[in-house]
């Protein structure tokens, strides 16, 4: 008889699943909107169950699927850092769709709704699936699955400009699959197997043997460059700005804030257990990673300087973010991709904030999102102004705010390489100078005094009342005390080795 | 020379299957027409198919379905490969009736399947 919890990480993604598919029988929006949030929440307590069980034990688990054992069937690895990440992956997403409920309503035909949360409960499935799994075929699964459902939920809002930006996801992240697929096919004609425990074993020998030095080298190339189209890292970022600036606001958050993130937990398992981080590193992988991070990092806020939609400043600022993730990732150790990781939590926390207080903002200037017509924005509704400020703050590194938890981490764990630590430590001030050139302008835009008679009490909006303060209180909890999700990171990664 | 020529010959399908993978990668990257587009996304897969069919297979050995009683590993082939070339043909299935859904809506809309002149056209409607 297996322990209760074992059964959490199937249950959570079956359970998305099939909400998913019985979705389209309920015809009013309102009940799949309450079903899909009942959803999310259930997960994120059954996520955050998991994690603690695990986090006291300090154990994972496999869990087989079906009737076929190891080095056959098909499985689901379970620690504590997966266990963490559907927690923060469900609990966002689930944030979101409260806090931009009004918007997607407006956005979205009556009819299509229930079809826009079948999407969004598909995305989580698929999101849960790629950070639980332990076979790297099911991985390339749920990244088509996720393709198609990020791609529906962007086109779910009915504009010239969405179905145009979908086009280009949909090609771009196409390709990025492609790619992906011909780097697992390789890795298991090489290998002969599908699993990443087996894979790996088989992998050790060949390195120690000397063999396929570069046909692996060709599969890390193929993996790392198709994760890093479809998570936009720069120079593949084109086809992001659109999509996500022109969605309905909880598809931005969602995008921006875990989409793009799920791919790249899958590549770091991938990185961990078919490889070891160690073999990674010789092949020289990560220094390739760690160059285009810097670039996007500071392409991402160049880019974002010069924009003037507060959407699109938003997503171009993710590329920037996007940049971080893989500059921790190509330091290429353990503190890295701790940092790294503590850089996907905060900024899954503090985008969907952004977007969603952009959205509130927006809403109650006559849906106008250039930030001209945004000015004093703020003063109508108080706490969207101090929850974009916030958010704000947070991504340009002020001390107590989750972002610059993250520099800070990223700063330390550079100092183990001379030559990295100096690009490093450059390309973090300079980024966060640049975020500040552009988050500093917007912020005081949003608070600019306006004459009495415009303050008028703006239409209610609950659902942004109850998601946004948790949102911000999660932000300034992984500032203030950040070492416990660290110390949760670091088991997790050390139990991702095998 | 010949050492050359019957390694090409052993790896015909490999060697065919990237220059395959080839042409579709950079069609469906390049190609502004979104018809050509899919049909160049079906190629590209359909070369990783070859390759991992190719792969999966050893010449001289049966499909491993025991009819005759005979259970020797030898005298069959991996079944996994042809498993995942089926699972990756329905994938690939499902990603092309989401994008030909996509262009037909789009082709209603703007009564053409060229990308460049849709996006003209989308840019005039967002400025009105």
């Amino acid at each position: 008889m297996l322990p209760w919890h074992y059964n959490i990480p199937f249950f959570c993604i079956f359970l998305c699943m099939t909400a998913g598919i019985l979705m389209p029988l309920l015809r009013k929006g309102r009940a799949s909107f309450y079903l899909t949030l009942c959803v999310c929440f259930t997960v994120t307590s059954l996520s955050a169950a998991l994690c603690a069980i695990l986090y006291t034990s300090g154990d994972s688990f496999t869990y087989q699927m079906g009737h076929f054992p190891a080095p056959w069937g098909n499985e689901l690895f379970a620690g504590p850092l997966e266990a963490l990440l559907a927690t923060v992956f469900s609990l966002v997403m689930g944030l979101s769709l409260l806090g931009a409920r009004r918007a997607a309503a407006e956005d979205i035909l009556e009819p299509k709704q229930s079809f826009y949360h079948v999407m969004l409960c598909l995305l989580l499935a698929a999101m849960l699936a790629l950070s639980y799994t332990n076979d790297i075929f099911t991985g390339y699964v749920f990244i088509e699955i996720s393709t198609i459902a990020a791609c529906a939920i962007v086109m779910a809002r009915d504009t010239a400009h969405t179905t145009v930006a979908t086009i280009r996801y949909l090609v771009i992240s196409l390709l990025g699959s492609g790619l992906f697929l011909i780097g697992i096919v390789l890795m298991y004609g090489i290998t002969g197997h599908l699993l990443m425990p087996q894979i790996q074993e088989e992998m050790l020998q060949i390195f120690a043997n000397g063999e396929y030095t570069e046909p692996m080298t060709l599969v890390v190339g193929l993996l790392t460059v198709g994760v890093a189209i479809k998570s936009a890292l720069f120079p593949f970022h084109a086809w992001l700005p659109q999509a996500h600036g022109s969605a309905t606001t909880t598809s931005s958050a969602v995008l921006s804030g875990l989409v793009l993130k799920a791919y790249i937990i899958l590549l770091v398992k991938v990185f961990y257990r078919c490889f070891t981080i160690e073999i990674i590193r010789s092949l020289r992988v990560t220094n390739v990673m760690f160059v285009f991070g810097v670039a996007g990092m500071l392409a991402g806020s160049l880019y974002a300087i010069r924009e003037e939609h507060i959407k699109r400043m938003l997503a171009y600022s993710s590329v920037a973010q996007i940049g971080y993730i893989f500059m921790g990732i190509g330091l290429g150790t353990d503190i890295g991709i701790v940092a790294a990781i503590f850089q996907i939590l905060a900024h899954a926390l503090t985008k969907p904030l952004l977007f969603l207080s952009a959205g509130r903002l927006s809403e109650i200037c006559g849906h106008e999102k250039e930030m001209y017509h945004l000015r004093g924005a703020a003063w109508r509704d108080k706490l969207a102004g101090v929850c974009f400020t916030l958010g704000g703050l947070s991504m340009i590194g002020i001390p107590l705010l989750a972002g610059f938890n993250v520099k800070y981490l990223l700063a330390q764990a550079s100092l183990q390489n001379t030559v990295k630590m100096w690009i490093a430590l450059l390309a973090l001030a300079a980024s966060s100078v640049l975020n500040a050139l552009y988050y500093v302008p917007a912020i005081l835009a949003l608070w600019t005094p306006v004459s009495q008679a415009e303050q008028t009490p703006p239409p209610k909006n609950t659902g942004y009342r109850v998601a946004a303060p948790v949102l911000s209180a999660l932000v300034l909890f992984l500032g203030f005390n950040s070492k416990p999700i660290v110390r949760i990171i670091e088991l997790g990664l050390s139990l991702l080795k095998i | 020379m010949p050492a050359l020529l019957s390694e090409i010959i052993n790896y015909r399908f490999e060697i065919f299957a990237f220059l395959l993978f080839g042409i579709g990668f950079m069609n469906l990257l390049l190609q502004k027409n979104l018809i050509k587009k899919i049909i160049a996304f079906n190629v590209m897969d359909s070369s990783v198919f070859l390759f991992l069919a190719s792969q999966g297979f050893i010449d001289g050995r049966a499909a491993p379905i025991v009819v005759d009683g005979v259970t020797d590993v030898h005298r069959y082939i991996n079944p996994i490969p042809s498993g995942l070339v089926l699972t990756g043909i329905v994938v690939s299935v499902s990603v092309s009736a989401f994008f030909l859904a996509l262009v037909q809506r789009l082709y209603k809309r703007y009564k053409t399947v060229e990308f460049d002149e849709i996006m003209v056209l989308a840019k005039k409607e967002a400025e009105k």
